[in-house]
C-alpha cells in the first residue's frame, strides 16, 4: 500500500501551518481529530466547511465522522464570532442568583436569541455551562475576562459601549 | 531523581526562603483574578521593592473564601487580608514587622477551624507554576517512595486500607479498581484523570489543577506504578485554558526533573502523560464517553461491562479516578492508609472538598472531614444565608443529585447518607437556595440541562428527559394538573430504570427530591396557580404543543 499523503494547505494562510502541526504531533491519527479541531477553532474563531474537510481529509476521518464530531461538542462554532463575545454563565449558582434575568436583558438589548450574533458582526451572546467561578455568581464573561456579580445595568452599558465602537 | 536529590532540591528552596523576612502570598485563583488579584500584585512587588524591606511576593492556587478576595496571607504571621485592592500595596508592605492593617483583617476563623486540609493542604502555600516549590512541601516523596521501597500490589494494598472512594462522585472503591486494572492482562495499560468538570456550580477540580497540578500528577504516576501502565492522558474541560496552561507547565518541569519518562528515579518504570481537552459535553464526565472522546470521537457512552479496568481505551485496561481522587494518593502514601482511614465517617473516609455557592455568606471551597453535618458546613463554615432570607434547600451532586431541606441538616455527610435521602455526593459542588428560589423551577433548570446535554443514545434519556421538561413547563406556568404530576413521576421512573448510563439514570434525581421535600409547592403551582417564590411567571402559559422528539 502507497504511504499515506496528507492533502496539501487550502491556502497560503500561516494559519494552517498551525493547524498541520498539530496534526503532525500527533502522527496524523484519527484520535486527533478533537485536538485539531481546536487548533481550528484557536486559529481561525470557528470551523468552515472548507477546514473541516481539510482536517478530515488529512486524518483520514469520515467527513460525516468529523461533521458529527463538530456538531456534537458544544465548544465548537460553525459560524463566525462577533468582533465582541458577551458570554454569560447559566450555571446552577448563576441561575440561582439570576442569570436567567442576565440573558433575557441581553437578548432584549441586542434584539438577538443567545447563540447569535448582531447584524452587524459587533456583538455574539452566548452561554456557557458554568465557568468555575461560581463563587462570584452571577458570572459572564466580556471576551474571554470574567467579570463576577454582575448587574444588568452594567452588563447593558459593556454592551452599549460595544455596539458603536 | 532520588530522595536525597529531593530533599536537596527542598534545602536549597528553604535556603532561599530564608533570606526574606516575610512572604506575602497573593491568591490568583480565578475568583480573585477577576477582582484584580494580578494587578494587585504587581503593586506588592513595587511596593516591596521601594521599601527596601525582604519581601517574597509569591501567587498562589485558591486559598478557600473566594467571597472575599482578592485574599492575601501574610507569612510567618499568617495573616490574612480580604478585598485587598492594588491601593492597598503600600499599607500592607508598610505593615510588615509591625501591626497588621486593622481594616483589612480578615476574621474567619470559625470558617478555617472546622476544615481539614489534605487536598487543599498546599493550596494558598505553594507557586503552582513552580516544581520546587511542591517538592518543597514533601511533593514527589510519595512517588519515589513507592518506587524504591514497594511493589506495586503493596501500593494497591495501601490505597485499600485507606479506605478511599472514587471523588467523582460514584463513590467506587480505589483499592478495588486499582486492583482490578492491576490483574488484567496485557502489557499495555492506561492511566486516565477524569479533569472534565462539568457539573455546573463546581469548581473544585479546577481549583486542584490551577493551584497544584503537580499533586495529579504525582498521584497519576503512583496509579500507574501500581496496575502496571506506561501511559497517562489527563482530559480537562476547554473551559478552563489555565487549568490546561499549568498542567502544561507542571507536565514539562516534571519530565525535565526526571520525575516523568523512562526510567525514573533510576528504576526501569515509564510514564508519561498528555493532556486532551474536553470540548463542551457534560456527558464526557461518564467514563466510557470520555474515553470515547478521547479517542477523538463524539462522546457517547457505551454499555458496561466491559469496564473499563478490563477493557477502556483503545480496548485496553485502563484506570480512571477523578482529579481530586488522585489528589488524595500522595499525602496516603506518605502518611499511610490507616493514618486516612482515621478521619471521617465508618463508609466514607477522608476529606472531601465541596465548592460552597449559592445563597450563602462565604462562598468558596472548603474541605471537611466526611461525616461532617451539612449543618456545620452551611451555618458556621458558609456563615448561612445572608440578606435576612432563609435558607429552603442545599442541592449537591449537580443535576445528578438532589436537594435536601432544611429539616434534614443534621445529616453527617457520607456516599451513603446523601444517597439514602435521594441526593448524592456528587463531585463537591453544594448549592445553597434560599426563600427566593422556587424548587419546581429549580428542578425545570436541571432537567432543561440534562435534555441539552443528553447524547441522544438512548430513548429513556433522550426522549424522557424532553417530556420531563414539558410536564415541569407546563406546571410552572400554570397549566399543571395532577395527572401531570403523577405522571412526572412515573416518568421519573422510567428514566431511572431504563437509561443507559449515569446522566440518564441520575437526571430524575433533581425532580424526585423536590417533590419528594417540597411537594406543597409543586401543588400551589398546580392547584392555586401560584408560584410560593415568586419565580415562575404565571401569566404566560406556552401553547400546548409538546416539545417533539424524535424517539
Amino acid at each position: 500500500m502507497a504511504a499515506f499523503i496528507p492533502p496539501p494547505l487550502p491556502s497560503d494562510d500561516k494559519r494552517w501551518k498551525i493547524v498541520n502541526g498539530t496534526m503532525r504531533k500527533n502522527g496524523f491519527a484519527r484520535h486527533a481529530l478533537i485536538e485539531t479541531l481546536h487548533t481550528v477553532q484557536s486559529a481561525f474563531g470557528y470551523l468552515d466547511d472548507d477546514s473541516i474537510r481539510f482536517v478530515a481529509r488529512s486524518l483520514r476521518v469520515p467527513l460525516s465522522q468529523a461533521y458529527g464530531v463538530v456538531t456534537f461538542y458544544h465548544y465548537f462554532s460553525l459560524k463566525p464570532p462577533g468582533k465582541h463575545t458577551m458570554t454569560i454563565c447559566a450555571g446552577t449558582a448563576c441561575y440561582i442568583k439570576g442569570a436567567d434575568k442576565l440573558i433575557a436583558a441581553a437578548e432584549k438589548q441586542l434584539g438577538i436569541p443567545q447563540g447569535q450574533t448582531t447584524k452587524d458582526g459587533q456583538i455574539s451572546l452566548m452561554t456557557a455551562r458554568c465557568v468555575g467561578a461560581c463563587s462570584r455568581a452571577p458570572v459572564v464573561l466580556c471576551d474571554g475576562e470574567v467579570a463576577g456579580e454582575m448587574a444588568g445595568e452594567k452588563m447593558v452599558e459593556q454592551l452599549e459601549r460595544w455596539a458603536v465602537e | 531523581m532520588t530522595i536525597e536529590e529531593l530533599e536537596q532540591i527542598a534545602k536549597s528552596v528553604s535556603q532561599e526562603n530564608e533570606k526574606y523576612d516575610f512572604e506575602v502570598n497573593v491568591c490568583m485563583d480565578l475568583a480573585c483574578m477577576s477582582q484584580g488579584a494580578d494587578r494587585l500584585r504587581e503593586s506588592l512587588i513595587k511596593s516591596a521593592e521601594a521599601s527596601g524591606k525582604k519581601v517574597l511576593v509569591r501567587r498562589t492556587g485558591c486559598m478557600g473564601p473566594c467571597s472575599s478576595g482578592p485574599l492575601v496571607r501574610v507569612d510567618p504571621e499568617e495573616l490574612l487580608y480580604h478585598h485587598v485592592k492594588a491601593g492597598n500595596a503600600d499599607a500592607i508592605v508598610e505593615s510588615l514587622g509591625g501591626a497588621p492593617v486593622p481594616e483589612l483583617q480578615c476574621d474567619l476563623n470559625d470558617h478555617f477551624d472546622k476544615q481539614v486540609r489534605v487536598v487543599l493542604e498546599n493550596a494558598g502555600h505553594i507557586d503552582p507554576e513552580k516544581i520546587d516549590d511542591y517538592i518543597s512541601r514533601d511533593g514527589y516523596k510519595a512517588l519515589l517512595t513507592a518506587l524504591t521501597e514497594m511493589t506495586p500490589n503493596g501500593v494497591v494494598h495501601r490505597i485499600t486500607e485507606s479506605g478511599l472512594r472514587g471523588r467523582g462522585g460514584g463513590g467506587y472503591p480505589t483499592g478495588l479498581k486499582w486492583g482490578t486494572v492491576a490483574k488484567a492482562g496485557g502489557d499495555l495499560k492506561y492511566v486516565i484523570c477524569n479533569g472534565d468538570e462539568g457539573d455546573p456550580g463546581a469548581f473544585m477540580d479546577r481549583s486542584v489543577m490551577e493551584g497544584d497540578p503537580h499533586r495529579v500528577i504525582e498521584g497519576m504516576a503512583i496509579a500507574a506504578y501500581a496496575v502496571g501502565a506506561s501511559k497517562g492522558f489527563i482530559y480537562v474541560r476547554a473551559e478552563y485554558p489555565v487549568a490546561v496552561s499549568r498542567l502544561t507547565t507542571a507536565l514539562r518541569d516534571a519530565r525535565r526533573r526526571g520525575l516523568l519518562g523512562n526510567g525514573i528515579c533510576n528504576t526501569p518504570f515509564n510514564f508519561d502523560i498528555e493532556i486532551r481537552l474536553g470540548a463542551g459535553a457534560f456527558v464526557c464526565g461518564e467514563e466510557t464517553a470520555l474515553l470515547a472522546s478521547i479517542e477523538g470521537r463524539r462522546g457517547t457512552p457505551r454499555t458496561r461491562p466491559p469496564y473499563p479496568a478490563v477493557s477502556g481505551l483503545w480496548g485496553k485496561p485502563t484506570l480512571l479516578n477523578n482529579v481530586e481522587t488522585y489528589a488524595n494518593i500522595a499525602p496516603i502514601i506518605r502518611n499511610g492508609g490507616k493514618w486516612f482511614a482515621n478521619m471521617g465517617s465508618e463508609r466514607s473516609k477522608g476529606t472531601k472538598v465541596f465548592a460552597l455557592t449559592g445563597k450563602i455568606t462565604n462562598t468558596g471551597l472548603v474541605e471537611v472531614p466526611m461525616g461532617i453535618k451539612l449543618r456545620e458546613i452551611i451555618e458556621v463554615i458558609g456563615g448561612g444565608v445572608p440578606g435576612g432570607h432563609t435558607f429552603k434547600a442545599v442541592q449537591t451532586g449537580g443535576p445528578s443529585g438532589g436537594c435536601i431541606p432544611a429539616e434534614m441538616l443534621d445529616l453527617g455527610v457520607s456516599y451513603d447518607a446523601l444517597m439514602a435521602v435521594g441526593s448524592i455526593m456528587g463531585s463537591g459542588g453544594m448549592i445553597v437556595m434560599d426563600d427566593t428560589s422556587c424548587m419546581v423551577n429549580v428542578a425545570k433548570f436541571f432537567v432543561e440541562f440534562c435534555k441539552s446535554e443528553s447524547c441522544g443514545k438512548c430513548i429513556p434519556c433522550r426522549a424522557g428527559t424532553a417530556q420531563m421538561f414539558t410536564l415541569l413547563s407546563r406546571i410552572c406556568d400554570g397549566s399543571g394538573t395532577m395527572e401531570d404530576l403523577n405522571l412526572l413521576i412515573s416518568l421519573c421512573n422510567t428514566i431511572k430504570e431504563a437509561s443507559l448510563c449515569g446522566l440518564g439514570m441520575t437526571a430524575p434525581n433533581p425532580v424526585l427530591s423536590t417533590i419528594k421535600y417540597f411537594r406543597n409547592e409543586y401543588i400551589e403551582h398546580i392547584v392555586n396557580k401560584r408560584c410560593p417564590a415568586g419565580v415562575c411567571n404565571m401569566a404566560a402559559p406556552v401553547p400546548e404543543a409538546a416539545v417533539e422528539v424524535l424517539a
